[in-house]
């Protein structure tokens, strides 16, 4: 389950998940779920469409625009302003002069048609290509890094409800506090320091970008060991950012379901331990956390920015903050759209999974 | 009913407070830190000498009895800088925490006991801030203000970290409203307003606590990052602002740039570990479903 939610479907620009497409006569179960299924996806249509518009007005909102911000690098050359502003229009795809309405009117186009056009700040790159450019990146090293810890963390946290008030959870207990205190950038610079410089396990300048120079993408085992090598610290700061948390709400879920009639009749049963903590503990102590795994991967999206802004990954935190930077407005609203359609389409499968799951929360 | 403090009335919950605090080891050890941190950097700048000038024959200078912590790239030194860089990132996180709290509290009392159309309208717009992710939210529109006060982002960030603590006010308040109390006071016809304000959200204050101490430590994560993405203006000695200036000067290639770079760092997580754990022992103290797991 966590690989679906740490790696939504390439993310379509309106960001809808088909139900699944069913032509025989459904059970009634099914057909409620059905309903279900379509009032969520709907609402999920809803939520990317307003937050696109909030989005593009809010870009729009800022002070300056792109002109603006390429006249004035230019005039630090020495450029009188007016000289600056003409090239400046001159050489970059927007117009300053059209009319907001307009410009939003080819962003709702854009946006129905799955096109963004061009960059202005990229010349020769479309917005589309920008963004496939950085993003796989970036889902890379979040969904390695929330599948790892969470199955770490989940499993860890189960040992610690089975072992509660002994040493170890005590232990992995105040691990898991200061793990989830640090915030997740400062992680990363102390793996630097520590990894990198003062053990000297890695080279941290020359684990920085995405790829070593030379290694061209393609399926095989070079590419994808480089390809590796470089994730491995955000990987590995991920994990250590939100495994502690994982760690206690498990241990919290975990407690509670041991406490439940149907574990004591298991094991009044002579169930073997094993198959009690697998069938029957473990099962339900994860249900309650499906939907916050997809939260989790949310905001984990957001926090990745400064992650791969202190590693030096190239991932789509660069890309965005060039983007508010230079006023690119075409990459800004393509890249928030993408940003919310993935985390959208996260919640929305973790809703859908978790009905399936649980039939009590369907109402 | 998921929380509700021991006994409702002021003095009652501070007291409830202090005892969930204290009540644990790791609780107290972590009120120590807390103390401790505030102390260094609200009392510290009394007892040192503010004037630090850059000073440039000690670049990346050495520990010495003269300067603590050595100095910076500029020859400034890193003591200083450490004692009066604390109050503005801990100043920010604490208005910030107020203004989310405040939002939170308003839009889920209402949304939770209002319900209706209100509540309808007010879930969609917490859906909807949630779902854009806060930090972009927040470049945006600190972009607005370049030369942004202290006050500035930390209503910025108070703006756009309300959503999740308004879902669970509002959940809280939801099951609250069924209360015999409840009820009660609006037989009386107390009014909305009032039966909100006086008798539903005291119910909630050890909670609305607790999550305000969390709100600091989301808070201090916001404005460092925003200061280690060189989004705010350079100002006067801060924390967020030194770990910024030795990232990006490289710190951490120079052995004797150590203590500028890390001696922040661990501040600002000893302040983070330490509010964490105040809350971890406060929520059990608070919540009687957690007090023996």
């Amino acid at each position: 389950m966590a690989t679906e939610t740490a790696a939504p479907p390439p993310p379509p620009e309106a960001g809808t998940a088909a139900p699944p497409p069913d032509g025989a006569p459904l059970s009634p179960h099914l057909r409620l779920w059905r309903h279900y299924a379509l009032v969520k996806v709907r609402k999920a249509v809803v939520v990317v469409f307003v937050v696109a518009n909030v989005t593009f007005f809010l870009g729009r909102a800022m002070p300056g625009d792109p002109i603006d911000v390429m006249a004035g690098r230019l005039t630090q050359g020495g450029m009188s302003l007016e000289e600056a502003r003409i090239i400046a229009a001159n050489s970059l795809a927007y117009d300053p002069d059209a009319p907001l309405w307009a410009q939003w009117w080819d962003f709702i186009v854009g946006l129905v048609t799955f096109d963004m056009g061009m960059t202005i700040n990229r010349p020769g790159f479309s917005v589309a290509e920008s963004i496939a450019a950085y993003l796989p990146w970036t889902l890379f090293s979040i969904g390695a890094g929330t599948l790892v810890s969470i199955t770490l963390g989940l499993a860890l946290g189960m040992v610690m409800a089975y072992r509660r008030n002994r040493l170890l959870d005590h232990v992995l207990s105040v691990v898991a506090s200061v793990l989830g205190a640090i915030p997740n950038y400062l992680i990363a610079m102390l793996l630097v320091v520590g990894g990198g410089m003062y053990l000297s396990w890695f080279n941290p300048i020359s684990l920085r970008g995405t790829l070593s120079p030379g290694v061209e993408p393609g399926f095989n085992a070079e590419f994808l060991g480089d390809a590796l090598y470089h994730a491995g610290l955000p990987i590995f700061t991920y994990v250590l950012a939100i495994i502690g948390t994982w760690m206690l709400v498990m241990k919290a879920s975990t407690t509670e379901v041991l406490s439940e009639d149907y574990v004591t009749v298991a094991r009044a049963r002579g169930l073997r331990d094993r198959r009690i903590a697998t069938s029957y503990v473990g099962r339900n102590a994860i249900l309650p956390l499906v939907a916050q795994i997809a939260i989790s991967f949310g905001t984990l999206v957001g926090g990745a920015i400064f992650v791969e802004q202190v590693l030096v990954y190239k991932g789509i935190g660069g890309l965005l903050l060039d983007a508010v930077e230079y006023r690119d407005y075409p990459l800004l609203q393509g890249l928030l759209v993408v940003l919310t359609t993935c985390v959208v389409a996260a919640n929305l499968v973790a809703d859908l999974l978790y009905s399936r799951l649980d039939p009590r929360i369907r109402k | 009913m998921a929380v509700s403090t021991a006994a409702p009335g002021g003095a009652g919950v501070w007291g409830a407070i202090w005892h969930g605090v204290t009540r644990s080891t790791s609780g107290f050890i972590g009120l120590c830190i807390v103390v401790g941190v505030l102390l260094f950097a609200f009392v510290g700048p009394f007892f040192v000498d503010t004037h630090n000038p850059t000073d440039v024959t000690k670049i990346w200078g050495p520990i010495t009895s003269e300067h603590w912590l050595g100095t910076n790239h500029e020859g400034k030194d890193t003591f200083v800088q450490l004692v009066l860089g604390g109050r503005e990132p801990i100043w920010v996180g604490i208005v910030a925490a107020l203004i989310t709290v405040a939002i939170a509290v308003a839009l889920g009392g209402v949304a939770g006991y209002v319900r209706g159309r209100i509540d309808h309208f007010l879930l969609q717009l917490t859906d909807i801030t949630m779902t854009i992710p806060f930090i972009v939210l927040m470049l945006v529109v600190a972009s607005f203000y370049r030369t942004a006060s202290p006050m500035v982002v930390a209503f910025i960030i108070g703006l756009v970290t309300w959503p999740y603590l308004m879902r669970s006010i509002r959940a809280q308040v939801l099951t609250l409203r069924e209360r015999e109390f409840v009820e009660a006071a609006r037989l009386q016809d107390l009014g909305t307003a009032r039966i909100l304000f006086t008798e539903v959200l005291p119910n909630m204050a050890g909670y609305i606590f607790v999550n305000f101490i969390i709100a600091i430590t989301n808070a201090i994560y916001a404005v460092v990052g925003m200061y280690l993405l060189g989004l705010l203006p350079s100002t006067a000695a801060n924390w967020g602002l030194m770990i910024q200036q030795a990232w990006d000067n490289n710190a951490f290639l120079v052995p004797a740039a150590a203590p500028f770079l890390v001696a922040p760092m661990v501040m600002i997580m000893l302040f983070q570990i330490g509010l964490v754990t105040m809350t971890r022992s406060l929520e059990q103290a608070l919540n009687p479903r957690l007090r023996d797991r």
